[in-house]
């Protein structure tokens, strides 16, 4: 603890030189307080009191923190990978999944194995849960195990193959029996790998889904490129404003910030719904080129339910996130230094490329990054003017939260996004540095 | 998740008010009902709830959310029960009495019909489950703006995908259910075959390859209150959406929006009783009331969804506040009920999550 560096380790020695013994107890050269307490473990005594302190101090933070943001992040991705649906209400066969190698024939006595699962999940009422969990990997057999529930429950008798395949003869069939291999394990990863659509086949190889359903891949490239171009967007219509305020007098520019501020404050939901009104096909800006004789009334242009809505709107509500910081690093410039390069025979346009751009950098990494990572996962103005070309991956998060109810799935999916965030947060430190980032 | 925490927090709320309350009002007798609010609250507040209490003395305490069937799960799972009665989906009704969430409703604790009929005959098919009680039959439907075609009018699902005939741009729910039915349907397919040709694969592609004709036409609604928003701006000339609003949109704000029942789709919504609800006895006596013929024929007359009960539909009188009658307006007047079908429970259950992806490939393809 006590270095070279430390003042009180300094003082110490001091003290060690001015009384070299000690008026009671500790051993000759050994320092202590005036009650007798070696002082190098009152020193450490007091310092643990403080450090106590602070952090009682920033405990309600740090539980804060624990409780709304870590706990369930770590939910989440654990909920991403664990699904005990199956094998928690089907345990006999699972049993015999663990025993029986990957490609084994059912026999006799995997059947009667599920026989007398089906049964007591039956009488559980938990069948319902199983046949979800299955329905993911094969869709439409939620049904198979809900009706074979209702006839298993007034009792099966052996041989239960047979008694199984006169309910249904989809029991036979491979597709189920490798699908429930691998939902028997209650950790897997068939939740991230729908999420990159692929799939495993009845061998258990990583296929690629069916053409007609693969859709995340497409959705997640679709989300970065579109955040991507919505933050070169604010940056484009953000930094001349942001200039402007930062070289305005105070007065006028504080009145022009209020400009800024106000849509900030106003209600995102009011902000898209405004973007509606304006843009749709019946709306203001059509029904004024249509007056003004630009289009004709029977091509009115398609601004909006499309991924141009998309753009527009999220350019607009993500604004600010890129004007403030930009704003609050160029008011820090000290004008003196494009006066000094234009005195030195600079033009105004390298003054400002080789002067002024390069000091606004790290505001300017700082709104791209507030503006990517809140495009990457913006859902309600998507969802309200996003039309079909305007999706993004997290309407597909909230289908799966809100509508089929595939909690997993919605966790594989967050995940990813939260881990193609941290790749490029990454990225961005390697790049440009997170030490430069500069809010202010 | 902001609205289980809504839900959370007025629930225990309106416990705590609850269980202040009672030993003031000396009342022995509580029920605590789940429901969706809006409109729909309101029809129930007005023929079940108020006179429930009326007649019995017992508190009714309504809790609203957006959609009852979510906090249930909760409820449940956390062991906290604080919901007697619930309003939910059939769909959610049936998938929860699989999971063993809900408690059993014995059918014959249910009134008889007008004429004595037992409750099991009165009721129409599906409407009776081994947890459920139908208390309504809402549809989806084809509706236009009759200001747009002065001529000739729509009037069967194929003219919805006819953009020569009757040109302008379709809203349709964001989602694969009711669409896929609906292509099939204009495509020619009857409607008893509808099910059995969307378990092909085949009759899947030429679903879509129906959709795929208005796709560039169409705009996808996600909430309930945009379709009849969109006629109403003009953005559209034709929708595919929930009766109830279009019907509102006509009769509140004096819209011309005409409904077309041929090709209705329509499902249906009632009573559940959460597993370890409170107040057992009093919430059985709530939905044995609420569901008799009268209260149900009462509660159509404030929303257009129809009674499922055989003898409700004669009982149903005229729009609240108008004079004129309700009964043409529900899904369920037999005019109606023979052009449209039962939207299939068990093949969405099934096949929901690989049709859902399939749409929204299909969609951002």
């Amino acid at each position: 603890m006590a270095t070279p560096l430390d003042p009180h380790a300094a003082i110490a020695t001091e003290a060690g030189g001015v009384a070299p013994a000690a008026p009671r107890g500790g051993g000759p050269g050994v320092l202590t307080t005036a009650d007798g307490v070696p002082l190098a473990v009152a020193l450490s005594r007091s310092r643990r009191r403080a450090r106590r302190q602070a952090l009682l101090l920033v405990l309600p933070l740090l539980l804060f923190v624990l409780v709304t943001f870590i706990v369930p992040i770590g939910q989440m991705l654990h909920r991403s990978v664990y699904n005990p649906g199956f094998a928690g209400n089907m345990p006999q066969v699972s049993a015999w999944f663990a025993a029986n190698p990957q490609g084994a024939d059912p026999d006799e006595a995997a059947f009667a194995a599920l026989a007398a699962d089906l049964t007591a999940a039956a009488e559980a009422r938990t069948i319902g849960i199983v046949g979800t969990r299955m329905n993911y990997d094969v869709p439409g057999t939620r049904s198979l195990f809900t009706a074979t529930g209702r006839k298993v429950r007034d009792g099966l008798e052996p041989p239960f193959r047979k008694a199984l395949l006169d309910i249904d003869g989809d029991w036979a069939s491979p597709e189920l029996w490798a699908a429930m291999r691998n939902a028997s394990r209650t950790y897997t990863s068939g939740f991230y790998l729908a999420a990159l659509d692929r799939a495993r086949d009845n061998d258990g190889n990583v296929v690629r889904a069916p053409e007609e359903r693969r859709v995340y891949v497409m959705l997640f490239l679709r989300t970065f490129g579109l955040s991507a171009l919505i933050t070169a967007l604010t940056f484009v219509l953000g930094f001349p404003v942001a200039h402007l305020l930062a070289t305005l007098p105070l007065r006028k520019s504080n009145l022009l910030m209020i400009l800024v501020l106000l849509p900030f404050w106003t209600s995102l939901l009011v902000r898209t719904s405004a973007w509606i009104v304006l843009l749709q096909q019946q709306g203001v800006i059509n029904d004024l080129l249509v007056w003004l004789g630009v289009v004709a009334d029977g091509a009115r242009l398609p601004m909006i339910y499309n991924q141009t809505g998309t753009i527009i709107a999220m350019t607009h509500v993500l604004l600010p996130f890129m004007i403030l910081p930009l704003y609050s690093v160029m008011r820090t410039i000290n004008p003196s230094y494009v006066r000094a390069a234009r005195s030195l025979g600079a033009t105004s346009w390298t003054a400002f490329r080789r002067i002024y751009f390069p000091q606004t950098l790290p505001g300017l990494g700082a709104g791209a990054l507030l503006v990517f990572i809140l495009a990457v996962g913006y859902y309600i103005t998507p969802a309200l003017v996003g039309g079909s070309s305007g999706q993004l991956i997290s309407n597909m998060i909230a289908m799966h939260m809100t509508e089929t109810l595939n909690w997993s799935m919605a966790a594989a999916l967050a995940s990813l996004l939260l881990g193609g965030v941290l790749i490029l947060y990454w990225v961005y430190d390697q790049l440009v540095g997170i030490d430069k980032l500069k809010l202010g | 998740m902001k609205f289980r925490t809504t839900i959370i927090v007025s629930t225990a709320l309106a416990g705590a008010l609850a269980g202040l309350s009672l030993p003031a009002m000396a009342q022995d007798k509580t029920v605590n009902v789940l429901d969706w609010g809006g409109a729909y609250g309101q029809s129930h507040q007005m023929a079940y709830n108020a006179p429930f209490q009326e007649k019995t003395g017992a508190r009714v305490v309504v809790t609203d959310a957006d959609n009852p069937a979510t906090p249930i799960k909760a409820m449940v799972e956390a062991g906290n029960v604080t919901a007697d009665v619930a309003s939910v989906e059939y769909a959610d009704a049936v998938r929860m009495c699989d999971e063993g969430l809900l408690e059993e409703i014995d059918a014959s604790t249910l009134a008889p019909g007008a004429d004595g009929t037992p409750a099991a005959d009165d009721f129409i098919d599906g409407a009776l489950t081994d947890c459920f009680v139908g208390t309504d039959v809402y549809s989806m439907v084809l509706a236009y703006d009759d200001s747009r075609f002065p001529d000739a009018k729509p009037a069967t699902p194929a003219d919805f995908f006819d953009l020569e005939k009757f040109p302008g741009k379709r809203t349709m729910r964001k989602g694969a259910k009711f669409n896929l039915e609906l292509a099939l349907l204009a495509d020619g397919v009857p409607a008893a075959d509808i099910y059995s040709t969307l378990e092909t694969p085949e009759g899947v592609d030429r679903a879509f390859a129906k959709l795929d004709t208005i796709k560039d036409s169409v705009i996808w609604w996600e909430a309930g209150a945009q379709p009849p928003q969109l006629l109403a701006d003009g953005e559209v000339s034709m929708a595919y959406a929930f009766n109830g609003r279009i019907f509102d949109a006509a009769m509140g704000e004096k819209k011309p929006f005409k409904i077309i029942w041929d090709g209705q789709i329509y499902e249906m919504e009632g009573w559940v009783m959460p597993k370890g609800a409170p107040n057992r006895e009093a919430a059985l006596e709530y939905i044995a009331f609420s569901t008799a013929p009268e209260q149900l024929a009462k509660a159509a007359e404030h929303i257009s969804y129809g009674p499922p009960r055989a003898s409700s539909a004669s009982l149903v009188g005229n729009i609240a506040g108008t004079d004129q009658p309700m009964g043409p307006h529900l899904p369920t007047s037999p005019d109606n009920l023979a052009k449209g079908f039962a939207s299939n429970l068990d093949f969405w259950v099934d096949h929901d999550g690989e049709l859902s992806e399939r749409f929204n490939a299909w969609l951002a393809g």
